[in-house]
């Protein structure tokens, strides 16, 4: 199973060969509450790291959802479609958002670790 | 404090207990943070107030200089129309329940606000054959501004197409919102013969980046539109069919969500809602379950109470302004809720067969007059398409001097159209609802061949 | 108390109506020889058929559901829920004005004409601007033409400004109505004492500004103390200066956006000038401008020709935005402002304001005690409290306080806005309440902070008394049921 990285927007990013699967934290999850809606990408744009890939919305809020990587959208996660709860059951599995075939894979450097993360959300909370 | 005034309760002495609990010694106290160059120094040069027994005349003397579709048969349409209104309607909206409750954000408290509006989103979908409406957007023209801005959003494209004999002022307020958002409108034009939009203007080449296409049926003129054709051409180019239709020719005449339209819109004045000089209107907004997420407007949906009781909320709030902020899909708050319910109302007492009715004594009774006034010598019908309740006519004598002496007579003529059409200068636009009697067609008729 | 009522679709009856109707009296022949039969429905709408007395129960039933200002008071924050006299609804309907076709020719319809010329002349003095338009059917619609007009003065002078300045306590609809003009969104900080941070508005603001929003007092309820220090660093670069109306209840009188240096107000006439809301409308957002905008605003206007002595619609404006609305705007709630403003005369609307912000001060003041209070200034027509240490200490959030206030019979407070205010309550009391309706709220407000001590749960399942208990918004928003549907 290949490495997961994660941002600072709370995205995690896992991936296997040019393909980067994404989607939002536990964390993020946690703090968001229920979530009754995904508005997912669509397939075939062309996206640049840091710009809106998706937005997730709950009963009193929405937030967008930024790319963790630069290139195409390859694949959007439909099941989100029927059932956005999935991103509250298995956010970091089931509850995927979308798949993007990278462009710059290089970008994943700048990205943190499990490790890193759980620091810069112990750090953010406080 | 000013003297005593019957909407301001509190006495001196409640006004002493009050500043004094605030630890204020006189009221300007809780104003010292305006600075002192911006106070008012001065009283507001306003007439002085009037009790409610000196209120009444002055408003009576305003009122009485008005001409009023009681006392005249007026033929105005053009959009808003002088229909019948159910006594039951105007007591029902009164209940100060009702009428004196903010937009119902805590649902608790608001169940009967959010289920007529619950109850209204169902009949405008069932009128219009679309899956789900919002609960009303302004007008007609704003809800047409609304529907093409809609329509550039999800198909992300930027030019909406729209028939010339769509009502001026729609397209009017269209290009007030459309400009500034860099959307490009683009006229279709009409046929001068028959009044209807004809397919052929439609080519494949200039629908090609349209994220929709505005046809009104029945149109500006009153004319049914081919709404099918056209609204396969512009689905064939990938772009949007927006639908402006009016209720209550849908008694008798197909839905948009028949022939294929993706979002319909119209103006429910018509049902219920007097013509208040203009407004307050009905803006009414209908789509497909596919399109209903890049709906402007505020939706209520059905949900259950803490033990499992049906009730309603606001819903699918993520879309608005005040979650979304400057990505709302529409920066709309207050709509025309009370209008809403005007018109729910006055569907649940017309039911299937009285809209039926209602839209078949139009359509009978305009025909009728249509016919006769062809007639006189002196009147053509200039465009020759199906009509529903309302047609133009071209008058042999100067528009103005013709609806001056019908005037005279207790009726309002139809509408001059010349400056909104130079092609059709002189002829003017009449309208013909249930409310107008055979013998005030045949009174009108008997005017017009002593003018010819 | 009432419970849940049956929808009026499953009241229906086949054959059953309410409908009364004339014979056609003219010749009726098939409806395919007058219109082409594939424009014909096949299908009727599925609409109730129900009896007079059906939707007269019907309606009245769901009447009684609604809390509203007429059965109990309404601190809804930012909506100014004042009482609604009853003599305006009667105006209204005055066959001149409810009757009246907005294409009628001007001779036949003076008086509505006059009402609108004298309403312009009251609503410009009351806000210090110089000419108003009613075109815009609410506030958010007020906001947008109002940047319509100012996207359209600076691109009359050439120049392409494309920022509004939003504080981060704004309304909603000042971003998204920005956002509808086309404009690019620059959000400003607010400082400690809750005005605009003037360090940062003098970083943001710039060639590009075409426009700052304010609403003043602000959404906390606090009057801007630097106003003219604001207006000198947006003017001093280009831009105009919009005043969003929303709170005007707290000045009548004793200040003027004009005065401070505004150049477009709108003001909320459903909600200062005592129109009633509806349920969420019609209200009107009429726009009054500075002298320098008027050939910008909306066509027609009215204007009075003084030779004739004549009301005209003054339709020849080369300059205009436009139309925002496809006839005259919301003429008849127009005409309940014009009662209240000629019913309160230059002092009551005075009195008003002062009423309604001692009103707010004192409920502030002794609430104070119970809940915090985070910015502790004397406040205008409103005030912002936090349940934050009710959140903090006894797991009890605004929600389930506001909840709460429903079961003591009062509306609950605009809660979780503005957005810089964490668990805000924002209490509107107006000045059409009573000191003992005042002490009423502010006791139960009391009852409440107690009960969150000691009995939170009766808190986080309230309400209790309501025709409904707690509603699922969650389950409504994942699978939307928008309509009722006929079980096949």
């Amino acid at each position: 199973m290949s490495a997961v990285k994660y941002t600072r927007d709370h995205e995690w990013v896992k991936v296997e060969g040019n393909i980067a699967t994404v989607g939002i934290t536990d964390f993020a999850v946690q703090e968001l509450g229920d979530l009754v809606y995904v508005e997912l990408p669509v397939i075939g744009d062309e996206v640049r790291a840091g710009e809106r890939l998706a937005a997730v919305e709950s009963v009193k809020a929405a937030s967008d959802v930024f790319a963790p990587v630069s290139g195409e959208v390859v694949e959007a996660n439909e099941a989100l479609d029927d059932d956005a709860g999935l991103l509250n059951e298995s956010p970091m599995d089931e509850g995927w958002i979308a798949r993007v075939e990278m462009s710059d894979p290089k970008e994943l450097d700048a990205l943190m670790d499990r490790t890193e993360y759980d620091e810069f959300v112990k750090e953010a909370s406080h | 404090m000013g003297s005593p005034h019957r909407y301001i309760p509190n006495t001196r002495a409640d006004v002493e207990a009050m500043l004094e609990a605030v630890g204020a010694s006189c009221i300007d106290d809780l104003f010292a943070d305006i600075p002192p160059e911006f106070k008012l120094d001065r009283p507001l040069a306003m007439p002085a107030a009037l009790t409610e027994a000196e209120l009444m005349p002055e408003l009576s003397r305003l009122s009485s200089k008005c001409a009023n579709a009681d006392e005249c048969a007026s033929y105005l349409g053009a959009g808003i129309y002088d229909h019948y209104i159910p006594n039951a309607v105007d007591h029902l909206i009164s209940r100060s329940e009702f009428y004196t409750a903010y937009t119902p954000y805590q649902a608790e408290v608001s169940q009967g606000t959010l289920q007529a509006i619950f109850e209204y989103q169902t009949m405008i979908s069932e009128l219009a054959g679309m899956e789900v409406s919002n609960a009303s957007m302004y007008d007609a023209g704003t809800g047409t501004a609304e529907a093409a801005i809609m329509s550039c959003a999800s198909t992300r494209r930027n030019k909406v197409l729209v028939s010339r004999a769509v009502n001026p002022r729609y397209r009017q307020v269209l290009q007030t919102y459309a400009a500034p958002r860099g959307i490009d409108v683009v006229e279709i034009d009409f046929c001068k013969r028959r009044g209807i939009t004809p397919v052929s203007r439609v080519p494949a080449d200039l629908a090609a980046d349209a994220a929709c296409l505005i046809v009104q049926s029945p149109n500006y003129f009153g004319i049914v539109e081919e709404m099918e054709q056209l609204g396969a051409a512009i689905h064939a180019a990938g772009g949007l069919f927006v639908a402006v239709v009016n209720p209550i020719s849908l008694g008798i005449l197909a839905p948009p969500g028949s022939y294929g339209a993706d979002i319909a819109v119209g103006e429910g004045q018509s049902m219920g809602i007097p013509m208040s000089f203009g407004g307050p209107l009905l803006g009414f907004f209908a789509t497909t379950g596919k399109l209903m997420r890049k709906m402007p407007g505020r939706l209520v949906g059905q949900t259950v109470d803490s033990s499992g009781r049906r009730g309603f909320v606001l819903t699918l709030q993520a879309r608005e302004q005040h979650i979304r902020r400057e990505s709302a899909t529409s920066n709309i708050c207050s709509n025309e809720a009370l209008c809403a319910l005007a018109s729910t109302i006055y569907m649940s007492l017309m039911g299937p067969a009285g809209l039926r009715k209602v839209a078949e004594t139009c359509l009978y009774r305009a025909h009728y007059l249509r016919d006769r006034i062809e007639s006189v010598a002196g009147f053509t019908i200039p465009l020759s398409g199906p009509f529903f309740n309302e047609f133009v006519v071209r008058p042999s004598v100067c528009a103005d001097d013709m609806n001056e002496e019908l005037l005279a007579a207790g009726i309002i003529g139809g509408k001059p159209i010349g400056c909104e059409y130079p092609e059709l200068s002189g002829c003017t636009l009449w309208a013909v609802t249930e409310r107008r009697t055979r013998e005030q067609l045949d009174t009108l008729i008997r005017e017009l061949e002593v003018l010819a | 108390m009432k419970g849940p009522q049956s929808l009026i679709f499953e009241l229906s009856s086949p054959g059953r109506t309410a409908a009364s109707l004339p014979a056609p009296e003219v010749p009726t022949p098939n409806l395919s020889s007058l219109l082409p039969a594939h424009v014909l429905r096949n299908d009727p709408p599925g609409l109730p058929e129900v009896s007079e007395m059906d939707v007269v129960r019907h309606f009245v039933n769901l009447s009684q559901l609604n809390h509203s200002v007429d059965n109990g008071f309404y601190p809804l924050g930012s909506c100014t829920m004042k009482y609604n006299p009853k003599v305006n609804e009667d105006a209204a309907r005055m066959p001149g004005f409810a009757q009246i076709h907005p294409d009628q020719d001007e001779a036949t319809v003076q008086g509505a004409m006059e009402l609108l010329y004298s309403m312009d002349r009251y609503l410009s003095e009351l806000c210090g601007m110089s000419r108003f338009t009613f075109q815009p059917a609410a506030g958010a619609h007020g906001e947008i033409t109002g940047l319509f007009v100012i996207r359209a003065y600076h691109e009359s002078r050439g120049e392409h400004r494309t920022q509004v300045l939003v504080p981060d306590s704004a309304h909603g609809t000042n971003p998204a109505s920005a956002a509808g003009a086309g404009m690019e969104i620059v959000v400003v900080k607010s400082d400690e004492r809750g005005n605009v941070d003037v360090g940062d508005l003098r970083s943001k603001v710039g060639p590009s500004t075409a426009a700052l929003m304010l609403t003043n007092p602000n959404t906390l309820g606090l009057f801007e103390e630097n106003v003219r220090e604001i207006a000198a660093l947006v003017h001093g670069c280009g831009a105009l200066l919009y005043y969003d109306g929303a709170n005007a209840n707290a000045i009548m009188g004793k200040s003027r956006p004009g005065d401070m240096g505004f150049d477009v107000v709108h003001l909320n006439v459903h909600k200062t000038l005592s129109t009633p809301h509806g349920g969420g409308g019609p209200g009107a957002g009429p726009v009054g401008v500075k002298s320098f905008l008027e050939p910008f605003l909306p066509a027609p206007l009215v204007k009075l020709d003084d030779a004739t002595g004549m009301y005209v619609w003054d339709y020849d404006r080369p300059k205009s935005i436009g139309r925002v609305h496809s006839f005259n705007g919301n003429f008849g709630v127009v005409v309940k402002a014009w009662a209240y403003i000629r019913s309160m005369g230059p002092d009551g609307l005075k009195a008003a304001s002062e009423h309604a912000v001692l009103a707010a001060n004192y409920v502030m003041r002794k609430l104070q005690p119970y809940y915090d209070l985070p910015y502790d200034r004397d406040c205008k027509h409103e005030c912002v409290l936090a349940g934050t240490r009710q959140k903090r200490e006894h797991g009890v959030r605004t929600l389930d306080i506001a909840k709460r206030l429903l079961d003591f019979g009062f509306h609950a407070p605009t809660i979780y806005f503005p957005l810089i205010v964490d668990e805000a309550m924002m209490i509107e009391p107006t000045e059409t309440e009573s000191r003992e309706t005042l002490d009423r709220f502010i006791d139960a407000m009391i009852k409440i902070a107690r009960e969150a001590e000691e009995h939170p749960e009766v808190l986080h399942d309230a309400p209790h008394h309501t025709p409904v208990g707690r509603l699922d918004e969650t389950a409504a928003a994942r699978k939307p049921i928008l309509r009722y549907t006929r079980e096949s």
